[in-house]
């Protein structure tokens, strides 16, 4: 018992990760729980979606998960795989904005310091929600991380390894919530339609499927860092290496296609405008 | 259309300067792997082959040669090892100023007596340190490598995986190089050279 509740531990603690997923979970089900007051709470799938999603980020950066995945290739495309994939996906299926919105504490901040942060995040928000540049970051951050030099500095360095899988899930969780956002007009502005989303989900798959049958299909080992750091276990280089390229390749590459059976699923159900919600599918959740 | 050109030109001006100073500035590069901004300074409480308690403050004004491995391996380690015996020949009287540590991995098999055999193979510098587990996964965490155990054959033989990498210190204990067995010799003695000078 006391040996799994070990493996529950974190490797090693960060509490940015603690405060994220703590904090993350707390003000959802508080809000839920007043939203829930006033009648106005998702049903149970969104909140399981998120649920699972903050949980599976937790387990693979703070358990001893998190050790297999510096020391092995394999197992660390699988924790980027939920990072910057599964788990970012789930949270934005969930819609959980309003739900965290409500959950916030009744805090004052001074005008003089929220407005211009505000304006600040809103402008970055835009800058990279931009229907260029966000698919081009969301492949270009997987290619940056995989440069086997920048790679072997990432799996050295401590504080390198925390922004390599802090900027995988917030361009995760930035992305996904781009393409699978189940309103394509709110207040009247315009946001990205579910045609431009699906020619991206589209376009986002081919340079990782091509990535993965690199890696996999490569006849010698590319990232040497875990020959030089030491593996978990003593597992031959070029099949972690083959593993770990089918991972990059496969199941990465279904995320798109799990998203734009979503996107059609949206489609069938006469979303996308607010305006004109299509009945029974929306509500439970109010405004 | 001409306004944004020379915008861009101006910019590209501006850039050929900061270039050029940057790589001015920067000292030589190192042949091995510099990890000066990448890994923390040296640091551990183990024990040495001769049985007495020691801390990283022993080996100050010392360059350290640091690296992972396990008296029973059968490639890794006697070259790793036998190549910095060959860096140290090189460096003639540099060599005073150099301490390999070699830390087991295998603390199991390898005792304070394998150890001593093992390194007096190789030099006077070549330390052999061994610690319990939790000294030994200090060490390893804070350097981010590791180790792991095979399954044991019939006559309770079992392979190490380890890290093949040497960590060097400078004179200050301040981590400065990762020398992977991939490095050319004459990269590593120009390198070890320049640390100890």
């Amino acid at each position: 018992m006391t040996e799994y509740l070990y493996y529950l531990l974190p490797w090693e603690f960060g509490l940015s990760w603690l405060v994220f997923c703590v904090g993350g979970l707390w003000l959802y089900y508080r809000g839920l729980v007043r939203r829930r007051a006033r009648g106005i709470a998702p049903g149970v799938w969104r909140p399981l979606a998120f649920t699972v999603g903050m949980v599976g980020i937790y387990a693979v950066s703070q358990t001893h998960y998190d050790y297999l995945a510096q020391y092995m290739f394999f197992t660390h495309r699988i924790q980027h795989l939920v990072m910057h994939h599964a788990a970012p996906f789930l949270i934005a299926l969930s819609v959980p904005w309003p739900v965290l919105a409500s959950g916030l504490p009744e805090w004052r901040v001074p005008a003089g310091v929220s407005k211009p942060a505000m304006a600040l995040l809103r402008g970055l928000y835009r800058v990279l929600q931009n229907p260029v540049l966000a698919p081009v970051l969301f492949v270009g951050l997987i290619y940056f991380w995989l440069i086997p030099s920048v790679h072997f500095d990432a799996m050295l360095s401590r504080w390198l390894y925390d922004v390599m899988n802090w900027s995988m899930v917030i361009d995760g969780i930035l992305f996904w919530w781009l393409m699978l956002d189940p309103v394509t007009t709110k207040g009247g502005l315009a946001r990205l339609g579910f045609g431009a989303r699906l020619v991206i989900l589209w376009l986002v798959m081919v340079p990782q499927i091509a990535l993965g049958a690199y890696i996999a299909l490569s006849d010698r080992v590319l990232f040497d860092v875990y020959a030089v750091c030491g593996r978990a276990w003593p597992l031959a280089p070029l099949t972690d290496q083959q593993i770990g390229g089918l991972v990059t390749w496969i199941p990465a590459a279904m995320m798109s296609v799990l998203g734009i059976l979503v996107l059609i699923g949206y489609w069938l159900a006469g979303r996308g405008d607010d305006r004109a919600p299509a009945a029974g599918l929306t509500t439970t959740e109010g405004a | 259309m001409t306004d944004s050109r020379s915008r861009l030109r101006r910019v590209l001006l501006w850039l050929i300067p900061v270039v050029l100073l940057l790589t001015a500035c920067g000292e030589p590069e190192w042949r091995t792997k510099d990890i000066s901004n990448l890994m923390p300074s040296l640091a551990f409480e183990l024990t040495s082959e001769t049985g007495e308690a020691v801390t990283a403050e022993r080996y100050r004004g010392q360059v350290v040669l640091m690296f992972f491995g396990f008296t029973h391996c059968p490639d890794i380690c006697p070259v790793t090892l036998g190549r910095l015996k060959a860096v140290l020949g090189q460096l003639d009287d540099d060599a005073e100023d150099v301490t390999v540590l070699f830390v087991t991995v295998d603390p199991k098999r390898d005792d304070l007596k394998a150890l001593r055999q093992y390194t007096s193979a190789f030099g006077e510098e070549f330390v052999g340190l061994r610690g319990d587990r939790q000294a030994l996964d200090t060490l390893t965490k804070r350097y981010r490598v590791t180790y792991g155990y095979g399954e044991p054959d019939a006559s309770g033989n079992y392979s190490v995986s380890h890290s093949s990498a040497v960590f060097a210190f400078d004179r200050q204990g301040d981590a400065r190089l990762l020398i992977r067995d991939s490095d050319p010799m004459e990269a590593v003695v120009a390198d070890v050279r320049r640390l100890v000078q």
